[in-house]
């Protein structure tokens, strides 16, 4: 029997028929659209590393990052509650609701963490992750 | 033409003189021209160490330097004034600036005070005052691993809480004195202060005088008398301050034998024509290192050359509330009074690391002072208690621990405090002032008062007490204060609620786009899907509700250290068969989980990775489990007794009344989480009365107990009825909660809701045992129909295939468990690796 996963890591390599203007990252297939529930999250591995991924319908907008908390090193943004403080879209760390933005990782509840962001985009139902 | 006042300074009191003097008109009389030798404007030294959390330069800033523009002041910065020619009236500065004055201002401050340790020029020694301390720190702090600090006293603990913020997680505290903060607090303080520090990773050491730092051109390691060496990388110098008095002392004013520029009562020199303000001044003998007599000292000398002199400097209260690493620590009025000259009271606690101490008048009828360490939430109220010699309870030892018991004391807190109390001493204002704020000019929340009156703009520490008084004052002019959900929603739970009923929204997104704006939050998302459930009882996880859920109610389970979620079958009145017990056990041996009987009479498996959930789940609903709800604001437990069934003394069958309450009631969603037992007789074995319903048996039926808990604030539930049937238990209870879950706040449990209901337990009685609001058939009707709507949302979730496909960690590689999940071994079965460990 062959994995999902094994298939998702055999169509990973970048697609040449998208046009891709940024130089230094490509384009990952993560997974499809169904995958990710509507207004919240969840986590992808990504050659070795989990990428939470979100998918803001309200906005209309996608999102990713790094899937680790920086506060106690814990795998679990993909699995917070996403929404905004004003206009910035931002997710809820489970375990003790630290506030992350999802456009630039700057911690937005009061500590110096950062977390990765990555770029997303949507295609065919199909999702991908600048990478 | 115009006089000129000089002013030599520009640290935080000689900006509070500029302020000052413009507010009383000063700029028409005088031209302004302050000096400092720091190359930037005065900025907010007390929140120093915030440089390197939350603020930056701009914001420590007390004023940009368009400020000093606007109000046609001179500033010249970085240019130390150097000499003083008192015959000629004139200064002159390090960079040859020459200005002659009518007033001359010295705000000089102070300078750390370092003791003549062999080694203290070496690299990796600092101090800790300025910006240029902190960025000299903070490239040091990169390539070290362990830091100490010389002084335990509020400075001390500041560097070393800054030294924690650098990411020096080895830090060590160095106190020559037997104790820390030894003008603040006592010995039995000090060492509560020093085992909560402990734990925070800090190293105290008393008792400890050091005698040289070795190390080459870079420090290496401390040497101390008693022959122990500490291996440090970095260290800061706290030992105190020493009032930068040199000028004055070129110029031939008075200075103290220890330091200082001598001041009378209107803060003159020796010298008619000059003052000294602030942190350099020394009156009657007392240097003061505090931001709020700074302050008071450069209002008098403003008042006094506007010619509008109206009070002297006759001391200043030295009382203070900090908070240290996230410690409070505070110190009041005559702080260390003792027998007999007077009564004190001590009230300690080892475990939460609080210490209480209040010294009474002998004759029992006022408080002259004390101490708090842990806990400080008093004292604000303490030292008004002493500022205006407020009358004592009869129990002194009410202000500390609160009243227990017995009648409260009619009208207390910040309304019985006369119009002239001080509440914010850093900006002298009194309570008088901020009611005509409030009231006249509107300015009703906390920031509209640190606009119009700058209070709350110092150290911070009269906030609680204004946020009290507006609520007060509001309340008395019979305005409402809306508790608003959050800034998605202009309603308070209670408006929500109904308004989602009347219009019968059942999703988050549908409440959102009819009844709110913005895209939600962590707030609002549980606090509505918590009403959609209360109100509709449908699965919480259908229908796009998943998301709006708080992150346990969206995995049915409660995640727990390193990303493992627990599972909680409910075991109605904690009884159950061997049968099921051992199904219990195969699952947690099938799936390696760890085991634990809860405090509330079930069993806890953790450990489980998000994937193995559901197939979890379905063994345990195969042998008969349901949901216990662990994971949501819900019914948690109905612990109970065996009363009748096997005890001597039970007069009821308890354990068959707590199973059927359980049943009734799981699956019922509400503000936050119930809790419940039954006890078969007065004995209460099952702790009835900490419940938020409590039921205990009589021979005649049962007395029904509400709105009690356990938890951080213990508070014991009140009676609401006695001798009641079962029938009539269970009516009084469905009442009761759909009354709680109708108008209490979002996460408010049912104490805290009863505190804070209008009229308190009568009115809860009036409204559940006589009907007052006329709701009582409704409630039961709407209790009726959740109950008969209850379904095992770990069923619904196990058989509903687009549910369960979401219990997965990578959901582009669905059989994969999320490989950073560690365990280690504790007796026999796993443990989740310790997260500070795993900290890099
Ligand atoms: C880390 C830290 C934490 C603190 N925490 C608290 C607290 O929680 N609560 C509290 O009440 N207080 C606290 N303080 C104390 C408070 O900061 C001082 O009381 C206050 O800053 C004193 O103000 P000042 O203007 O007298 O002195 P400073 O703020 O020191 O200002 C004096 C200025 O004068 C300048 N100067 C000196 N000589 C000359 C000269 N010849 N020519 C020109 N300029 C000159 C100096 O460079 C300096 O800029 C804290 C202090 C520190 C360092
Ligand atoms: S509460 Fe009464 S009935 Fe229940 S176990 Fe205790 S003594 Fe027995
Ligand atoms: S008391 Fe604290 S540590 Fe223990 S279970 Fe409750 S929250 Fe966790
Ligand atoms: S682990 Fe994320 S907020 Fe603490």
């Amino acid at each position: 029997m062959i994995h999902l996963y094994e298939l998702y890591r055999a169509m990973m390599k970048p697609k040449n028929n998208m046009n891709n203007t940024e130089t230094l990252t490509s384009w990952i297939l993560a997974c499809k659209v169904e995958d990710i529930p509507e207004n919240g999250g969840a986590c992808v591995l990504l050659e070795g590393e989990q990428v939470a991924i979100y998918n803001f319908k309200k906005r209309g907008e996608w999102y990713a990052t790094q899937n680790l908390c920086p506060h106690k090193q814990q795998m679990a943004l993909s699995r917070g509650m996403i929404g905004s403080t004003g206009d910035e879209p931002k997710v809820a760390c489970p375990f003790h609701k630290k506030t992350f933005s999802l456009k630039s990782g700057a911690c937005l509840s009061g500590d110096d963490y950062e977390i990765k962001t990555y770029a997303v985009k949507v295609e065919d139902n199909q999702v991908f992750v600048a990478f | 033409m115009k006089k000129k006042a000089v002013v030599v300074g520009n640290g935080m009191v000689g900006y509070k003189f500029c302020e000052k003097l413009v507010a009383k008109g000063g700029k028409e009389q005088f031209d302004i021209i302050v000096f400092g030798e720091e190359p930037r404007p005065a900025y907010d030294r007390v929140h120093l160490s915030a440089y390197f959390g939350e603020k930056t330069i701009e914001e420590l800033t007390m004023a940009p330097l368009e400020w000093y523009a606007e109000n046609q002041i001179q500033l010249h910065l970085s240019d130390p004034v150097t000499n003083i020619d008192r015959e000629k009236k004139t200064i002159n500065t390090h960079q040859g600036v020459s200005v002659n004055y009518d007033y001359l201002i010295l705000a000089t401050g102070s300078a750390p005070f370092v003791p003549p340790i062999p080694g203290v020029e070496k690299d990796g020694v600092f101090v800790y005052r300025t910006i240029e301390d902190l960025d000299m720190m903070k490239s040091h702090a990169a390539k070290s691993k362990i830091g100490a600090v010389i002084g335990g006293g509020l400075l001390g603990l500041e560097a070393a809480k800054a030294l924690l913020d650098l990411g020096i997680k080895d830090t060590h505290v160095i106190e020559f004195a037997p104790r820390l903060m030894p003008r603040q607090i006592d010995q039995a303080g000090s060492d509560i202060l020093k085992s909560k520090l402990s734990t925070l990773g800090i190293k105290i050491h008393c008792n400890k005088n050091t005698q040289e730092i070795d190390g080459g051109d870079t420090i290496e390691k401390m040497v101390f008398a008693d022959g122990e060496i500490l291996k440090v990388d970095m260290l800061v110098i706290s030992a105190g301050i020493k009032p930068r008095d040199e000028l004055a002392k070129i110029a031939g004013l008075e200075v103290g034998s220890r330091g200082g520029i001598l001041v009378n009562n209107k803060l003159q020199t020796s010298d008619e024509s000059i003052f000294a303000i602030g942190e350099c001044a020394l009156h009657e003998h007392m240097i003061y290192g505090l931001v709020a007599p700074g302050y008071e000292m450069a209002d008098i000398v403003a008042s006094e050359i506007v010619g509008n002199a109206t009070k002297e400097f006759t001391g200043f209260d030295m009382s203070t509330k900090l908070k240290l690493i996230g410690v409070d620590v505070a110190s009041f009025g005559n702080v260390f009074a003792e027998e007999p000259d007077c009564q004190t009271i001590i009230y300690e606690n080892k475990t939460k690391g609080v210490y209480k101490r209040i010294n009474i008048s002998n004759d029992n009828k006022y408080l002259l002072g004390g101490i708090l360490v842990g806990d400080a939430e008093q004292y604000n109220m303490l030292l008004q208690t002493v500022n205006n010699k407020l009358p004592i309870p009869a129990d002194p030892e009410d202000l500390i621990l609160g009243s227990r018991g017995g009648e409260s004391s009619g009208e207390s807190g910040v309304m019985s405090l006369p119009d002239d109390a001080l509440i914010c001493s850093c900006e002298a204002i009194t309570k008088g002032q901020i009611c005509h704020e409030v009231m006249e000019n509107g300015n009703d929340t906390v920031d509209a008062l640190k606009k119009s009156t700058k209070a709350c703009t110092g150290c911070g520490g009269c906030t609680p007490m204004v946020k009290d008084l507006i609520q007060s004052i509001l309340k008395t002019q019979g305005k409402v204060v809306r508790n608003i959900l959050c800034e998605h929603f202009e309603y308070t739970r209670q408006e929500l609620l109904s308004l989602v009923k009347i219009k019968a929204l059942k999703t988050y997104d549908d409440v959102l786009e009819d009844l709110g704006c913005g895209d939600g939050c962590e707030t609002c998302k549980p606090a509505v899907s918590s009403i959609l459930a209360s109100l509709w009882n449908e699965n919480v996880l259908e229908k796009g509700r998943l998301t709006a859920q708080d992150s346990n109610d969206r995995f049915l389970a409660n995640i727990q250290r390193g990303g493992t979620y627990s599972v909680v079958p409910r075991i109605p009145g904690g009884e159950i068969t061997p049968e099921k017990l051992i199904v219990i056990g195969e699952v947690a041996q099938k799936y390696g989980l760890y085991t634990k009987i809860t405090g509330g009479q079930r069993i806890d498996l953790f450990g489980a990775h998000v994937g193995d959930l559901p197939a979890i789940w379905k063994l345990l609903i195969e042998a008969g489990f349901e949901s216990g709800q662990a994971y949501g604001k819900s019914l948690r437990t109905v612990k109970s007794c065996v009363g009748t069934t096997w005890c001597r003394f039970g007069v009821q069958d308890a354990v068959s009344f707590a199973i059927e309450v359980e049943n009734r009631y799981k699956g019922l969603r509400s503000p936050h989480k119930l809790k419940s037992a039954v006890s078969g007789c007065i004995r209460e074995c099952a702790e009835a009365q900490s419940k938020d319903f409590g039921i205990i048996a009589t021979e005649k039926g049962w007395n029904l107990y509400v709105c009690g808990n356990g938890g951080s604030k213990p508070r014991h539930a009140e009676l609401l009825a006695t001798d009641v049937s079962s029938e009539m238990c269970l009516k009084l209870i469905d009442r009761f909660l759909m009354f709680y879950i109708k108008t209490a706040e979002p996460l408010q449990r049912t104490a805290p809701w009863l505190d804070k209901m209008e009229g308190g337990l009568a009115y809860l009685k009036s409204v559940v045992l006589d009907d007052a609001l006329g709701l009582n058939a409704q409630f039961e009707a709407d209790m009726d129909s959740l109950v008969d709507t209850y379904k095992c949302e770990w069923k619904e979730a196990v058989e509903t295939p687009e549910i369960r496909k979401r219990f997965v960690h990578f959901v582009n590689a669905p059989e994969e468990k999320d490989p950073t999940v560690k365990f280690e071994t504790l007796r026999e079965q796993i443990k989740a690796e310790d997260w500070n460990a795993v900290l890099k």
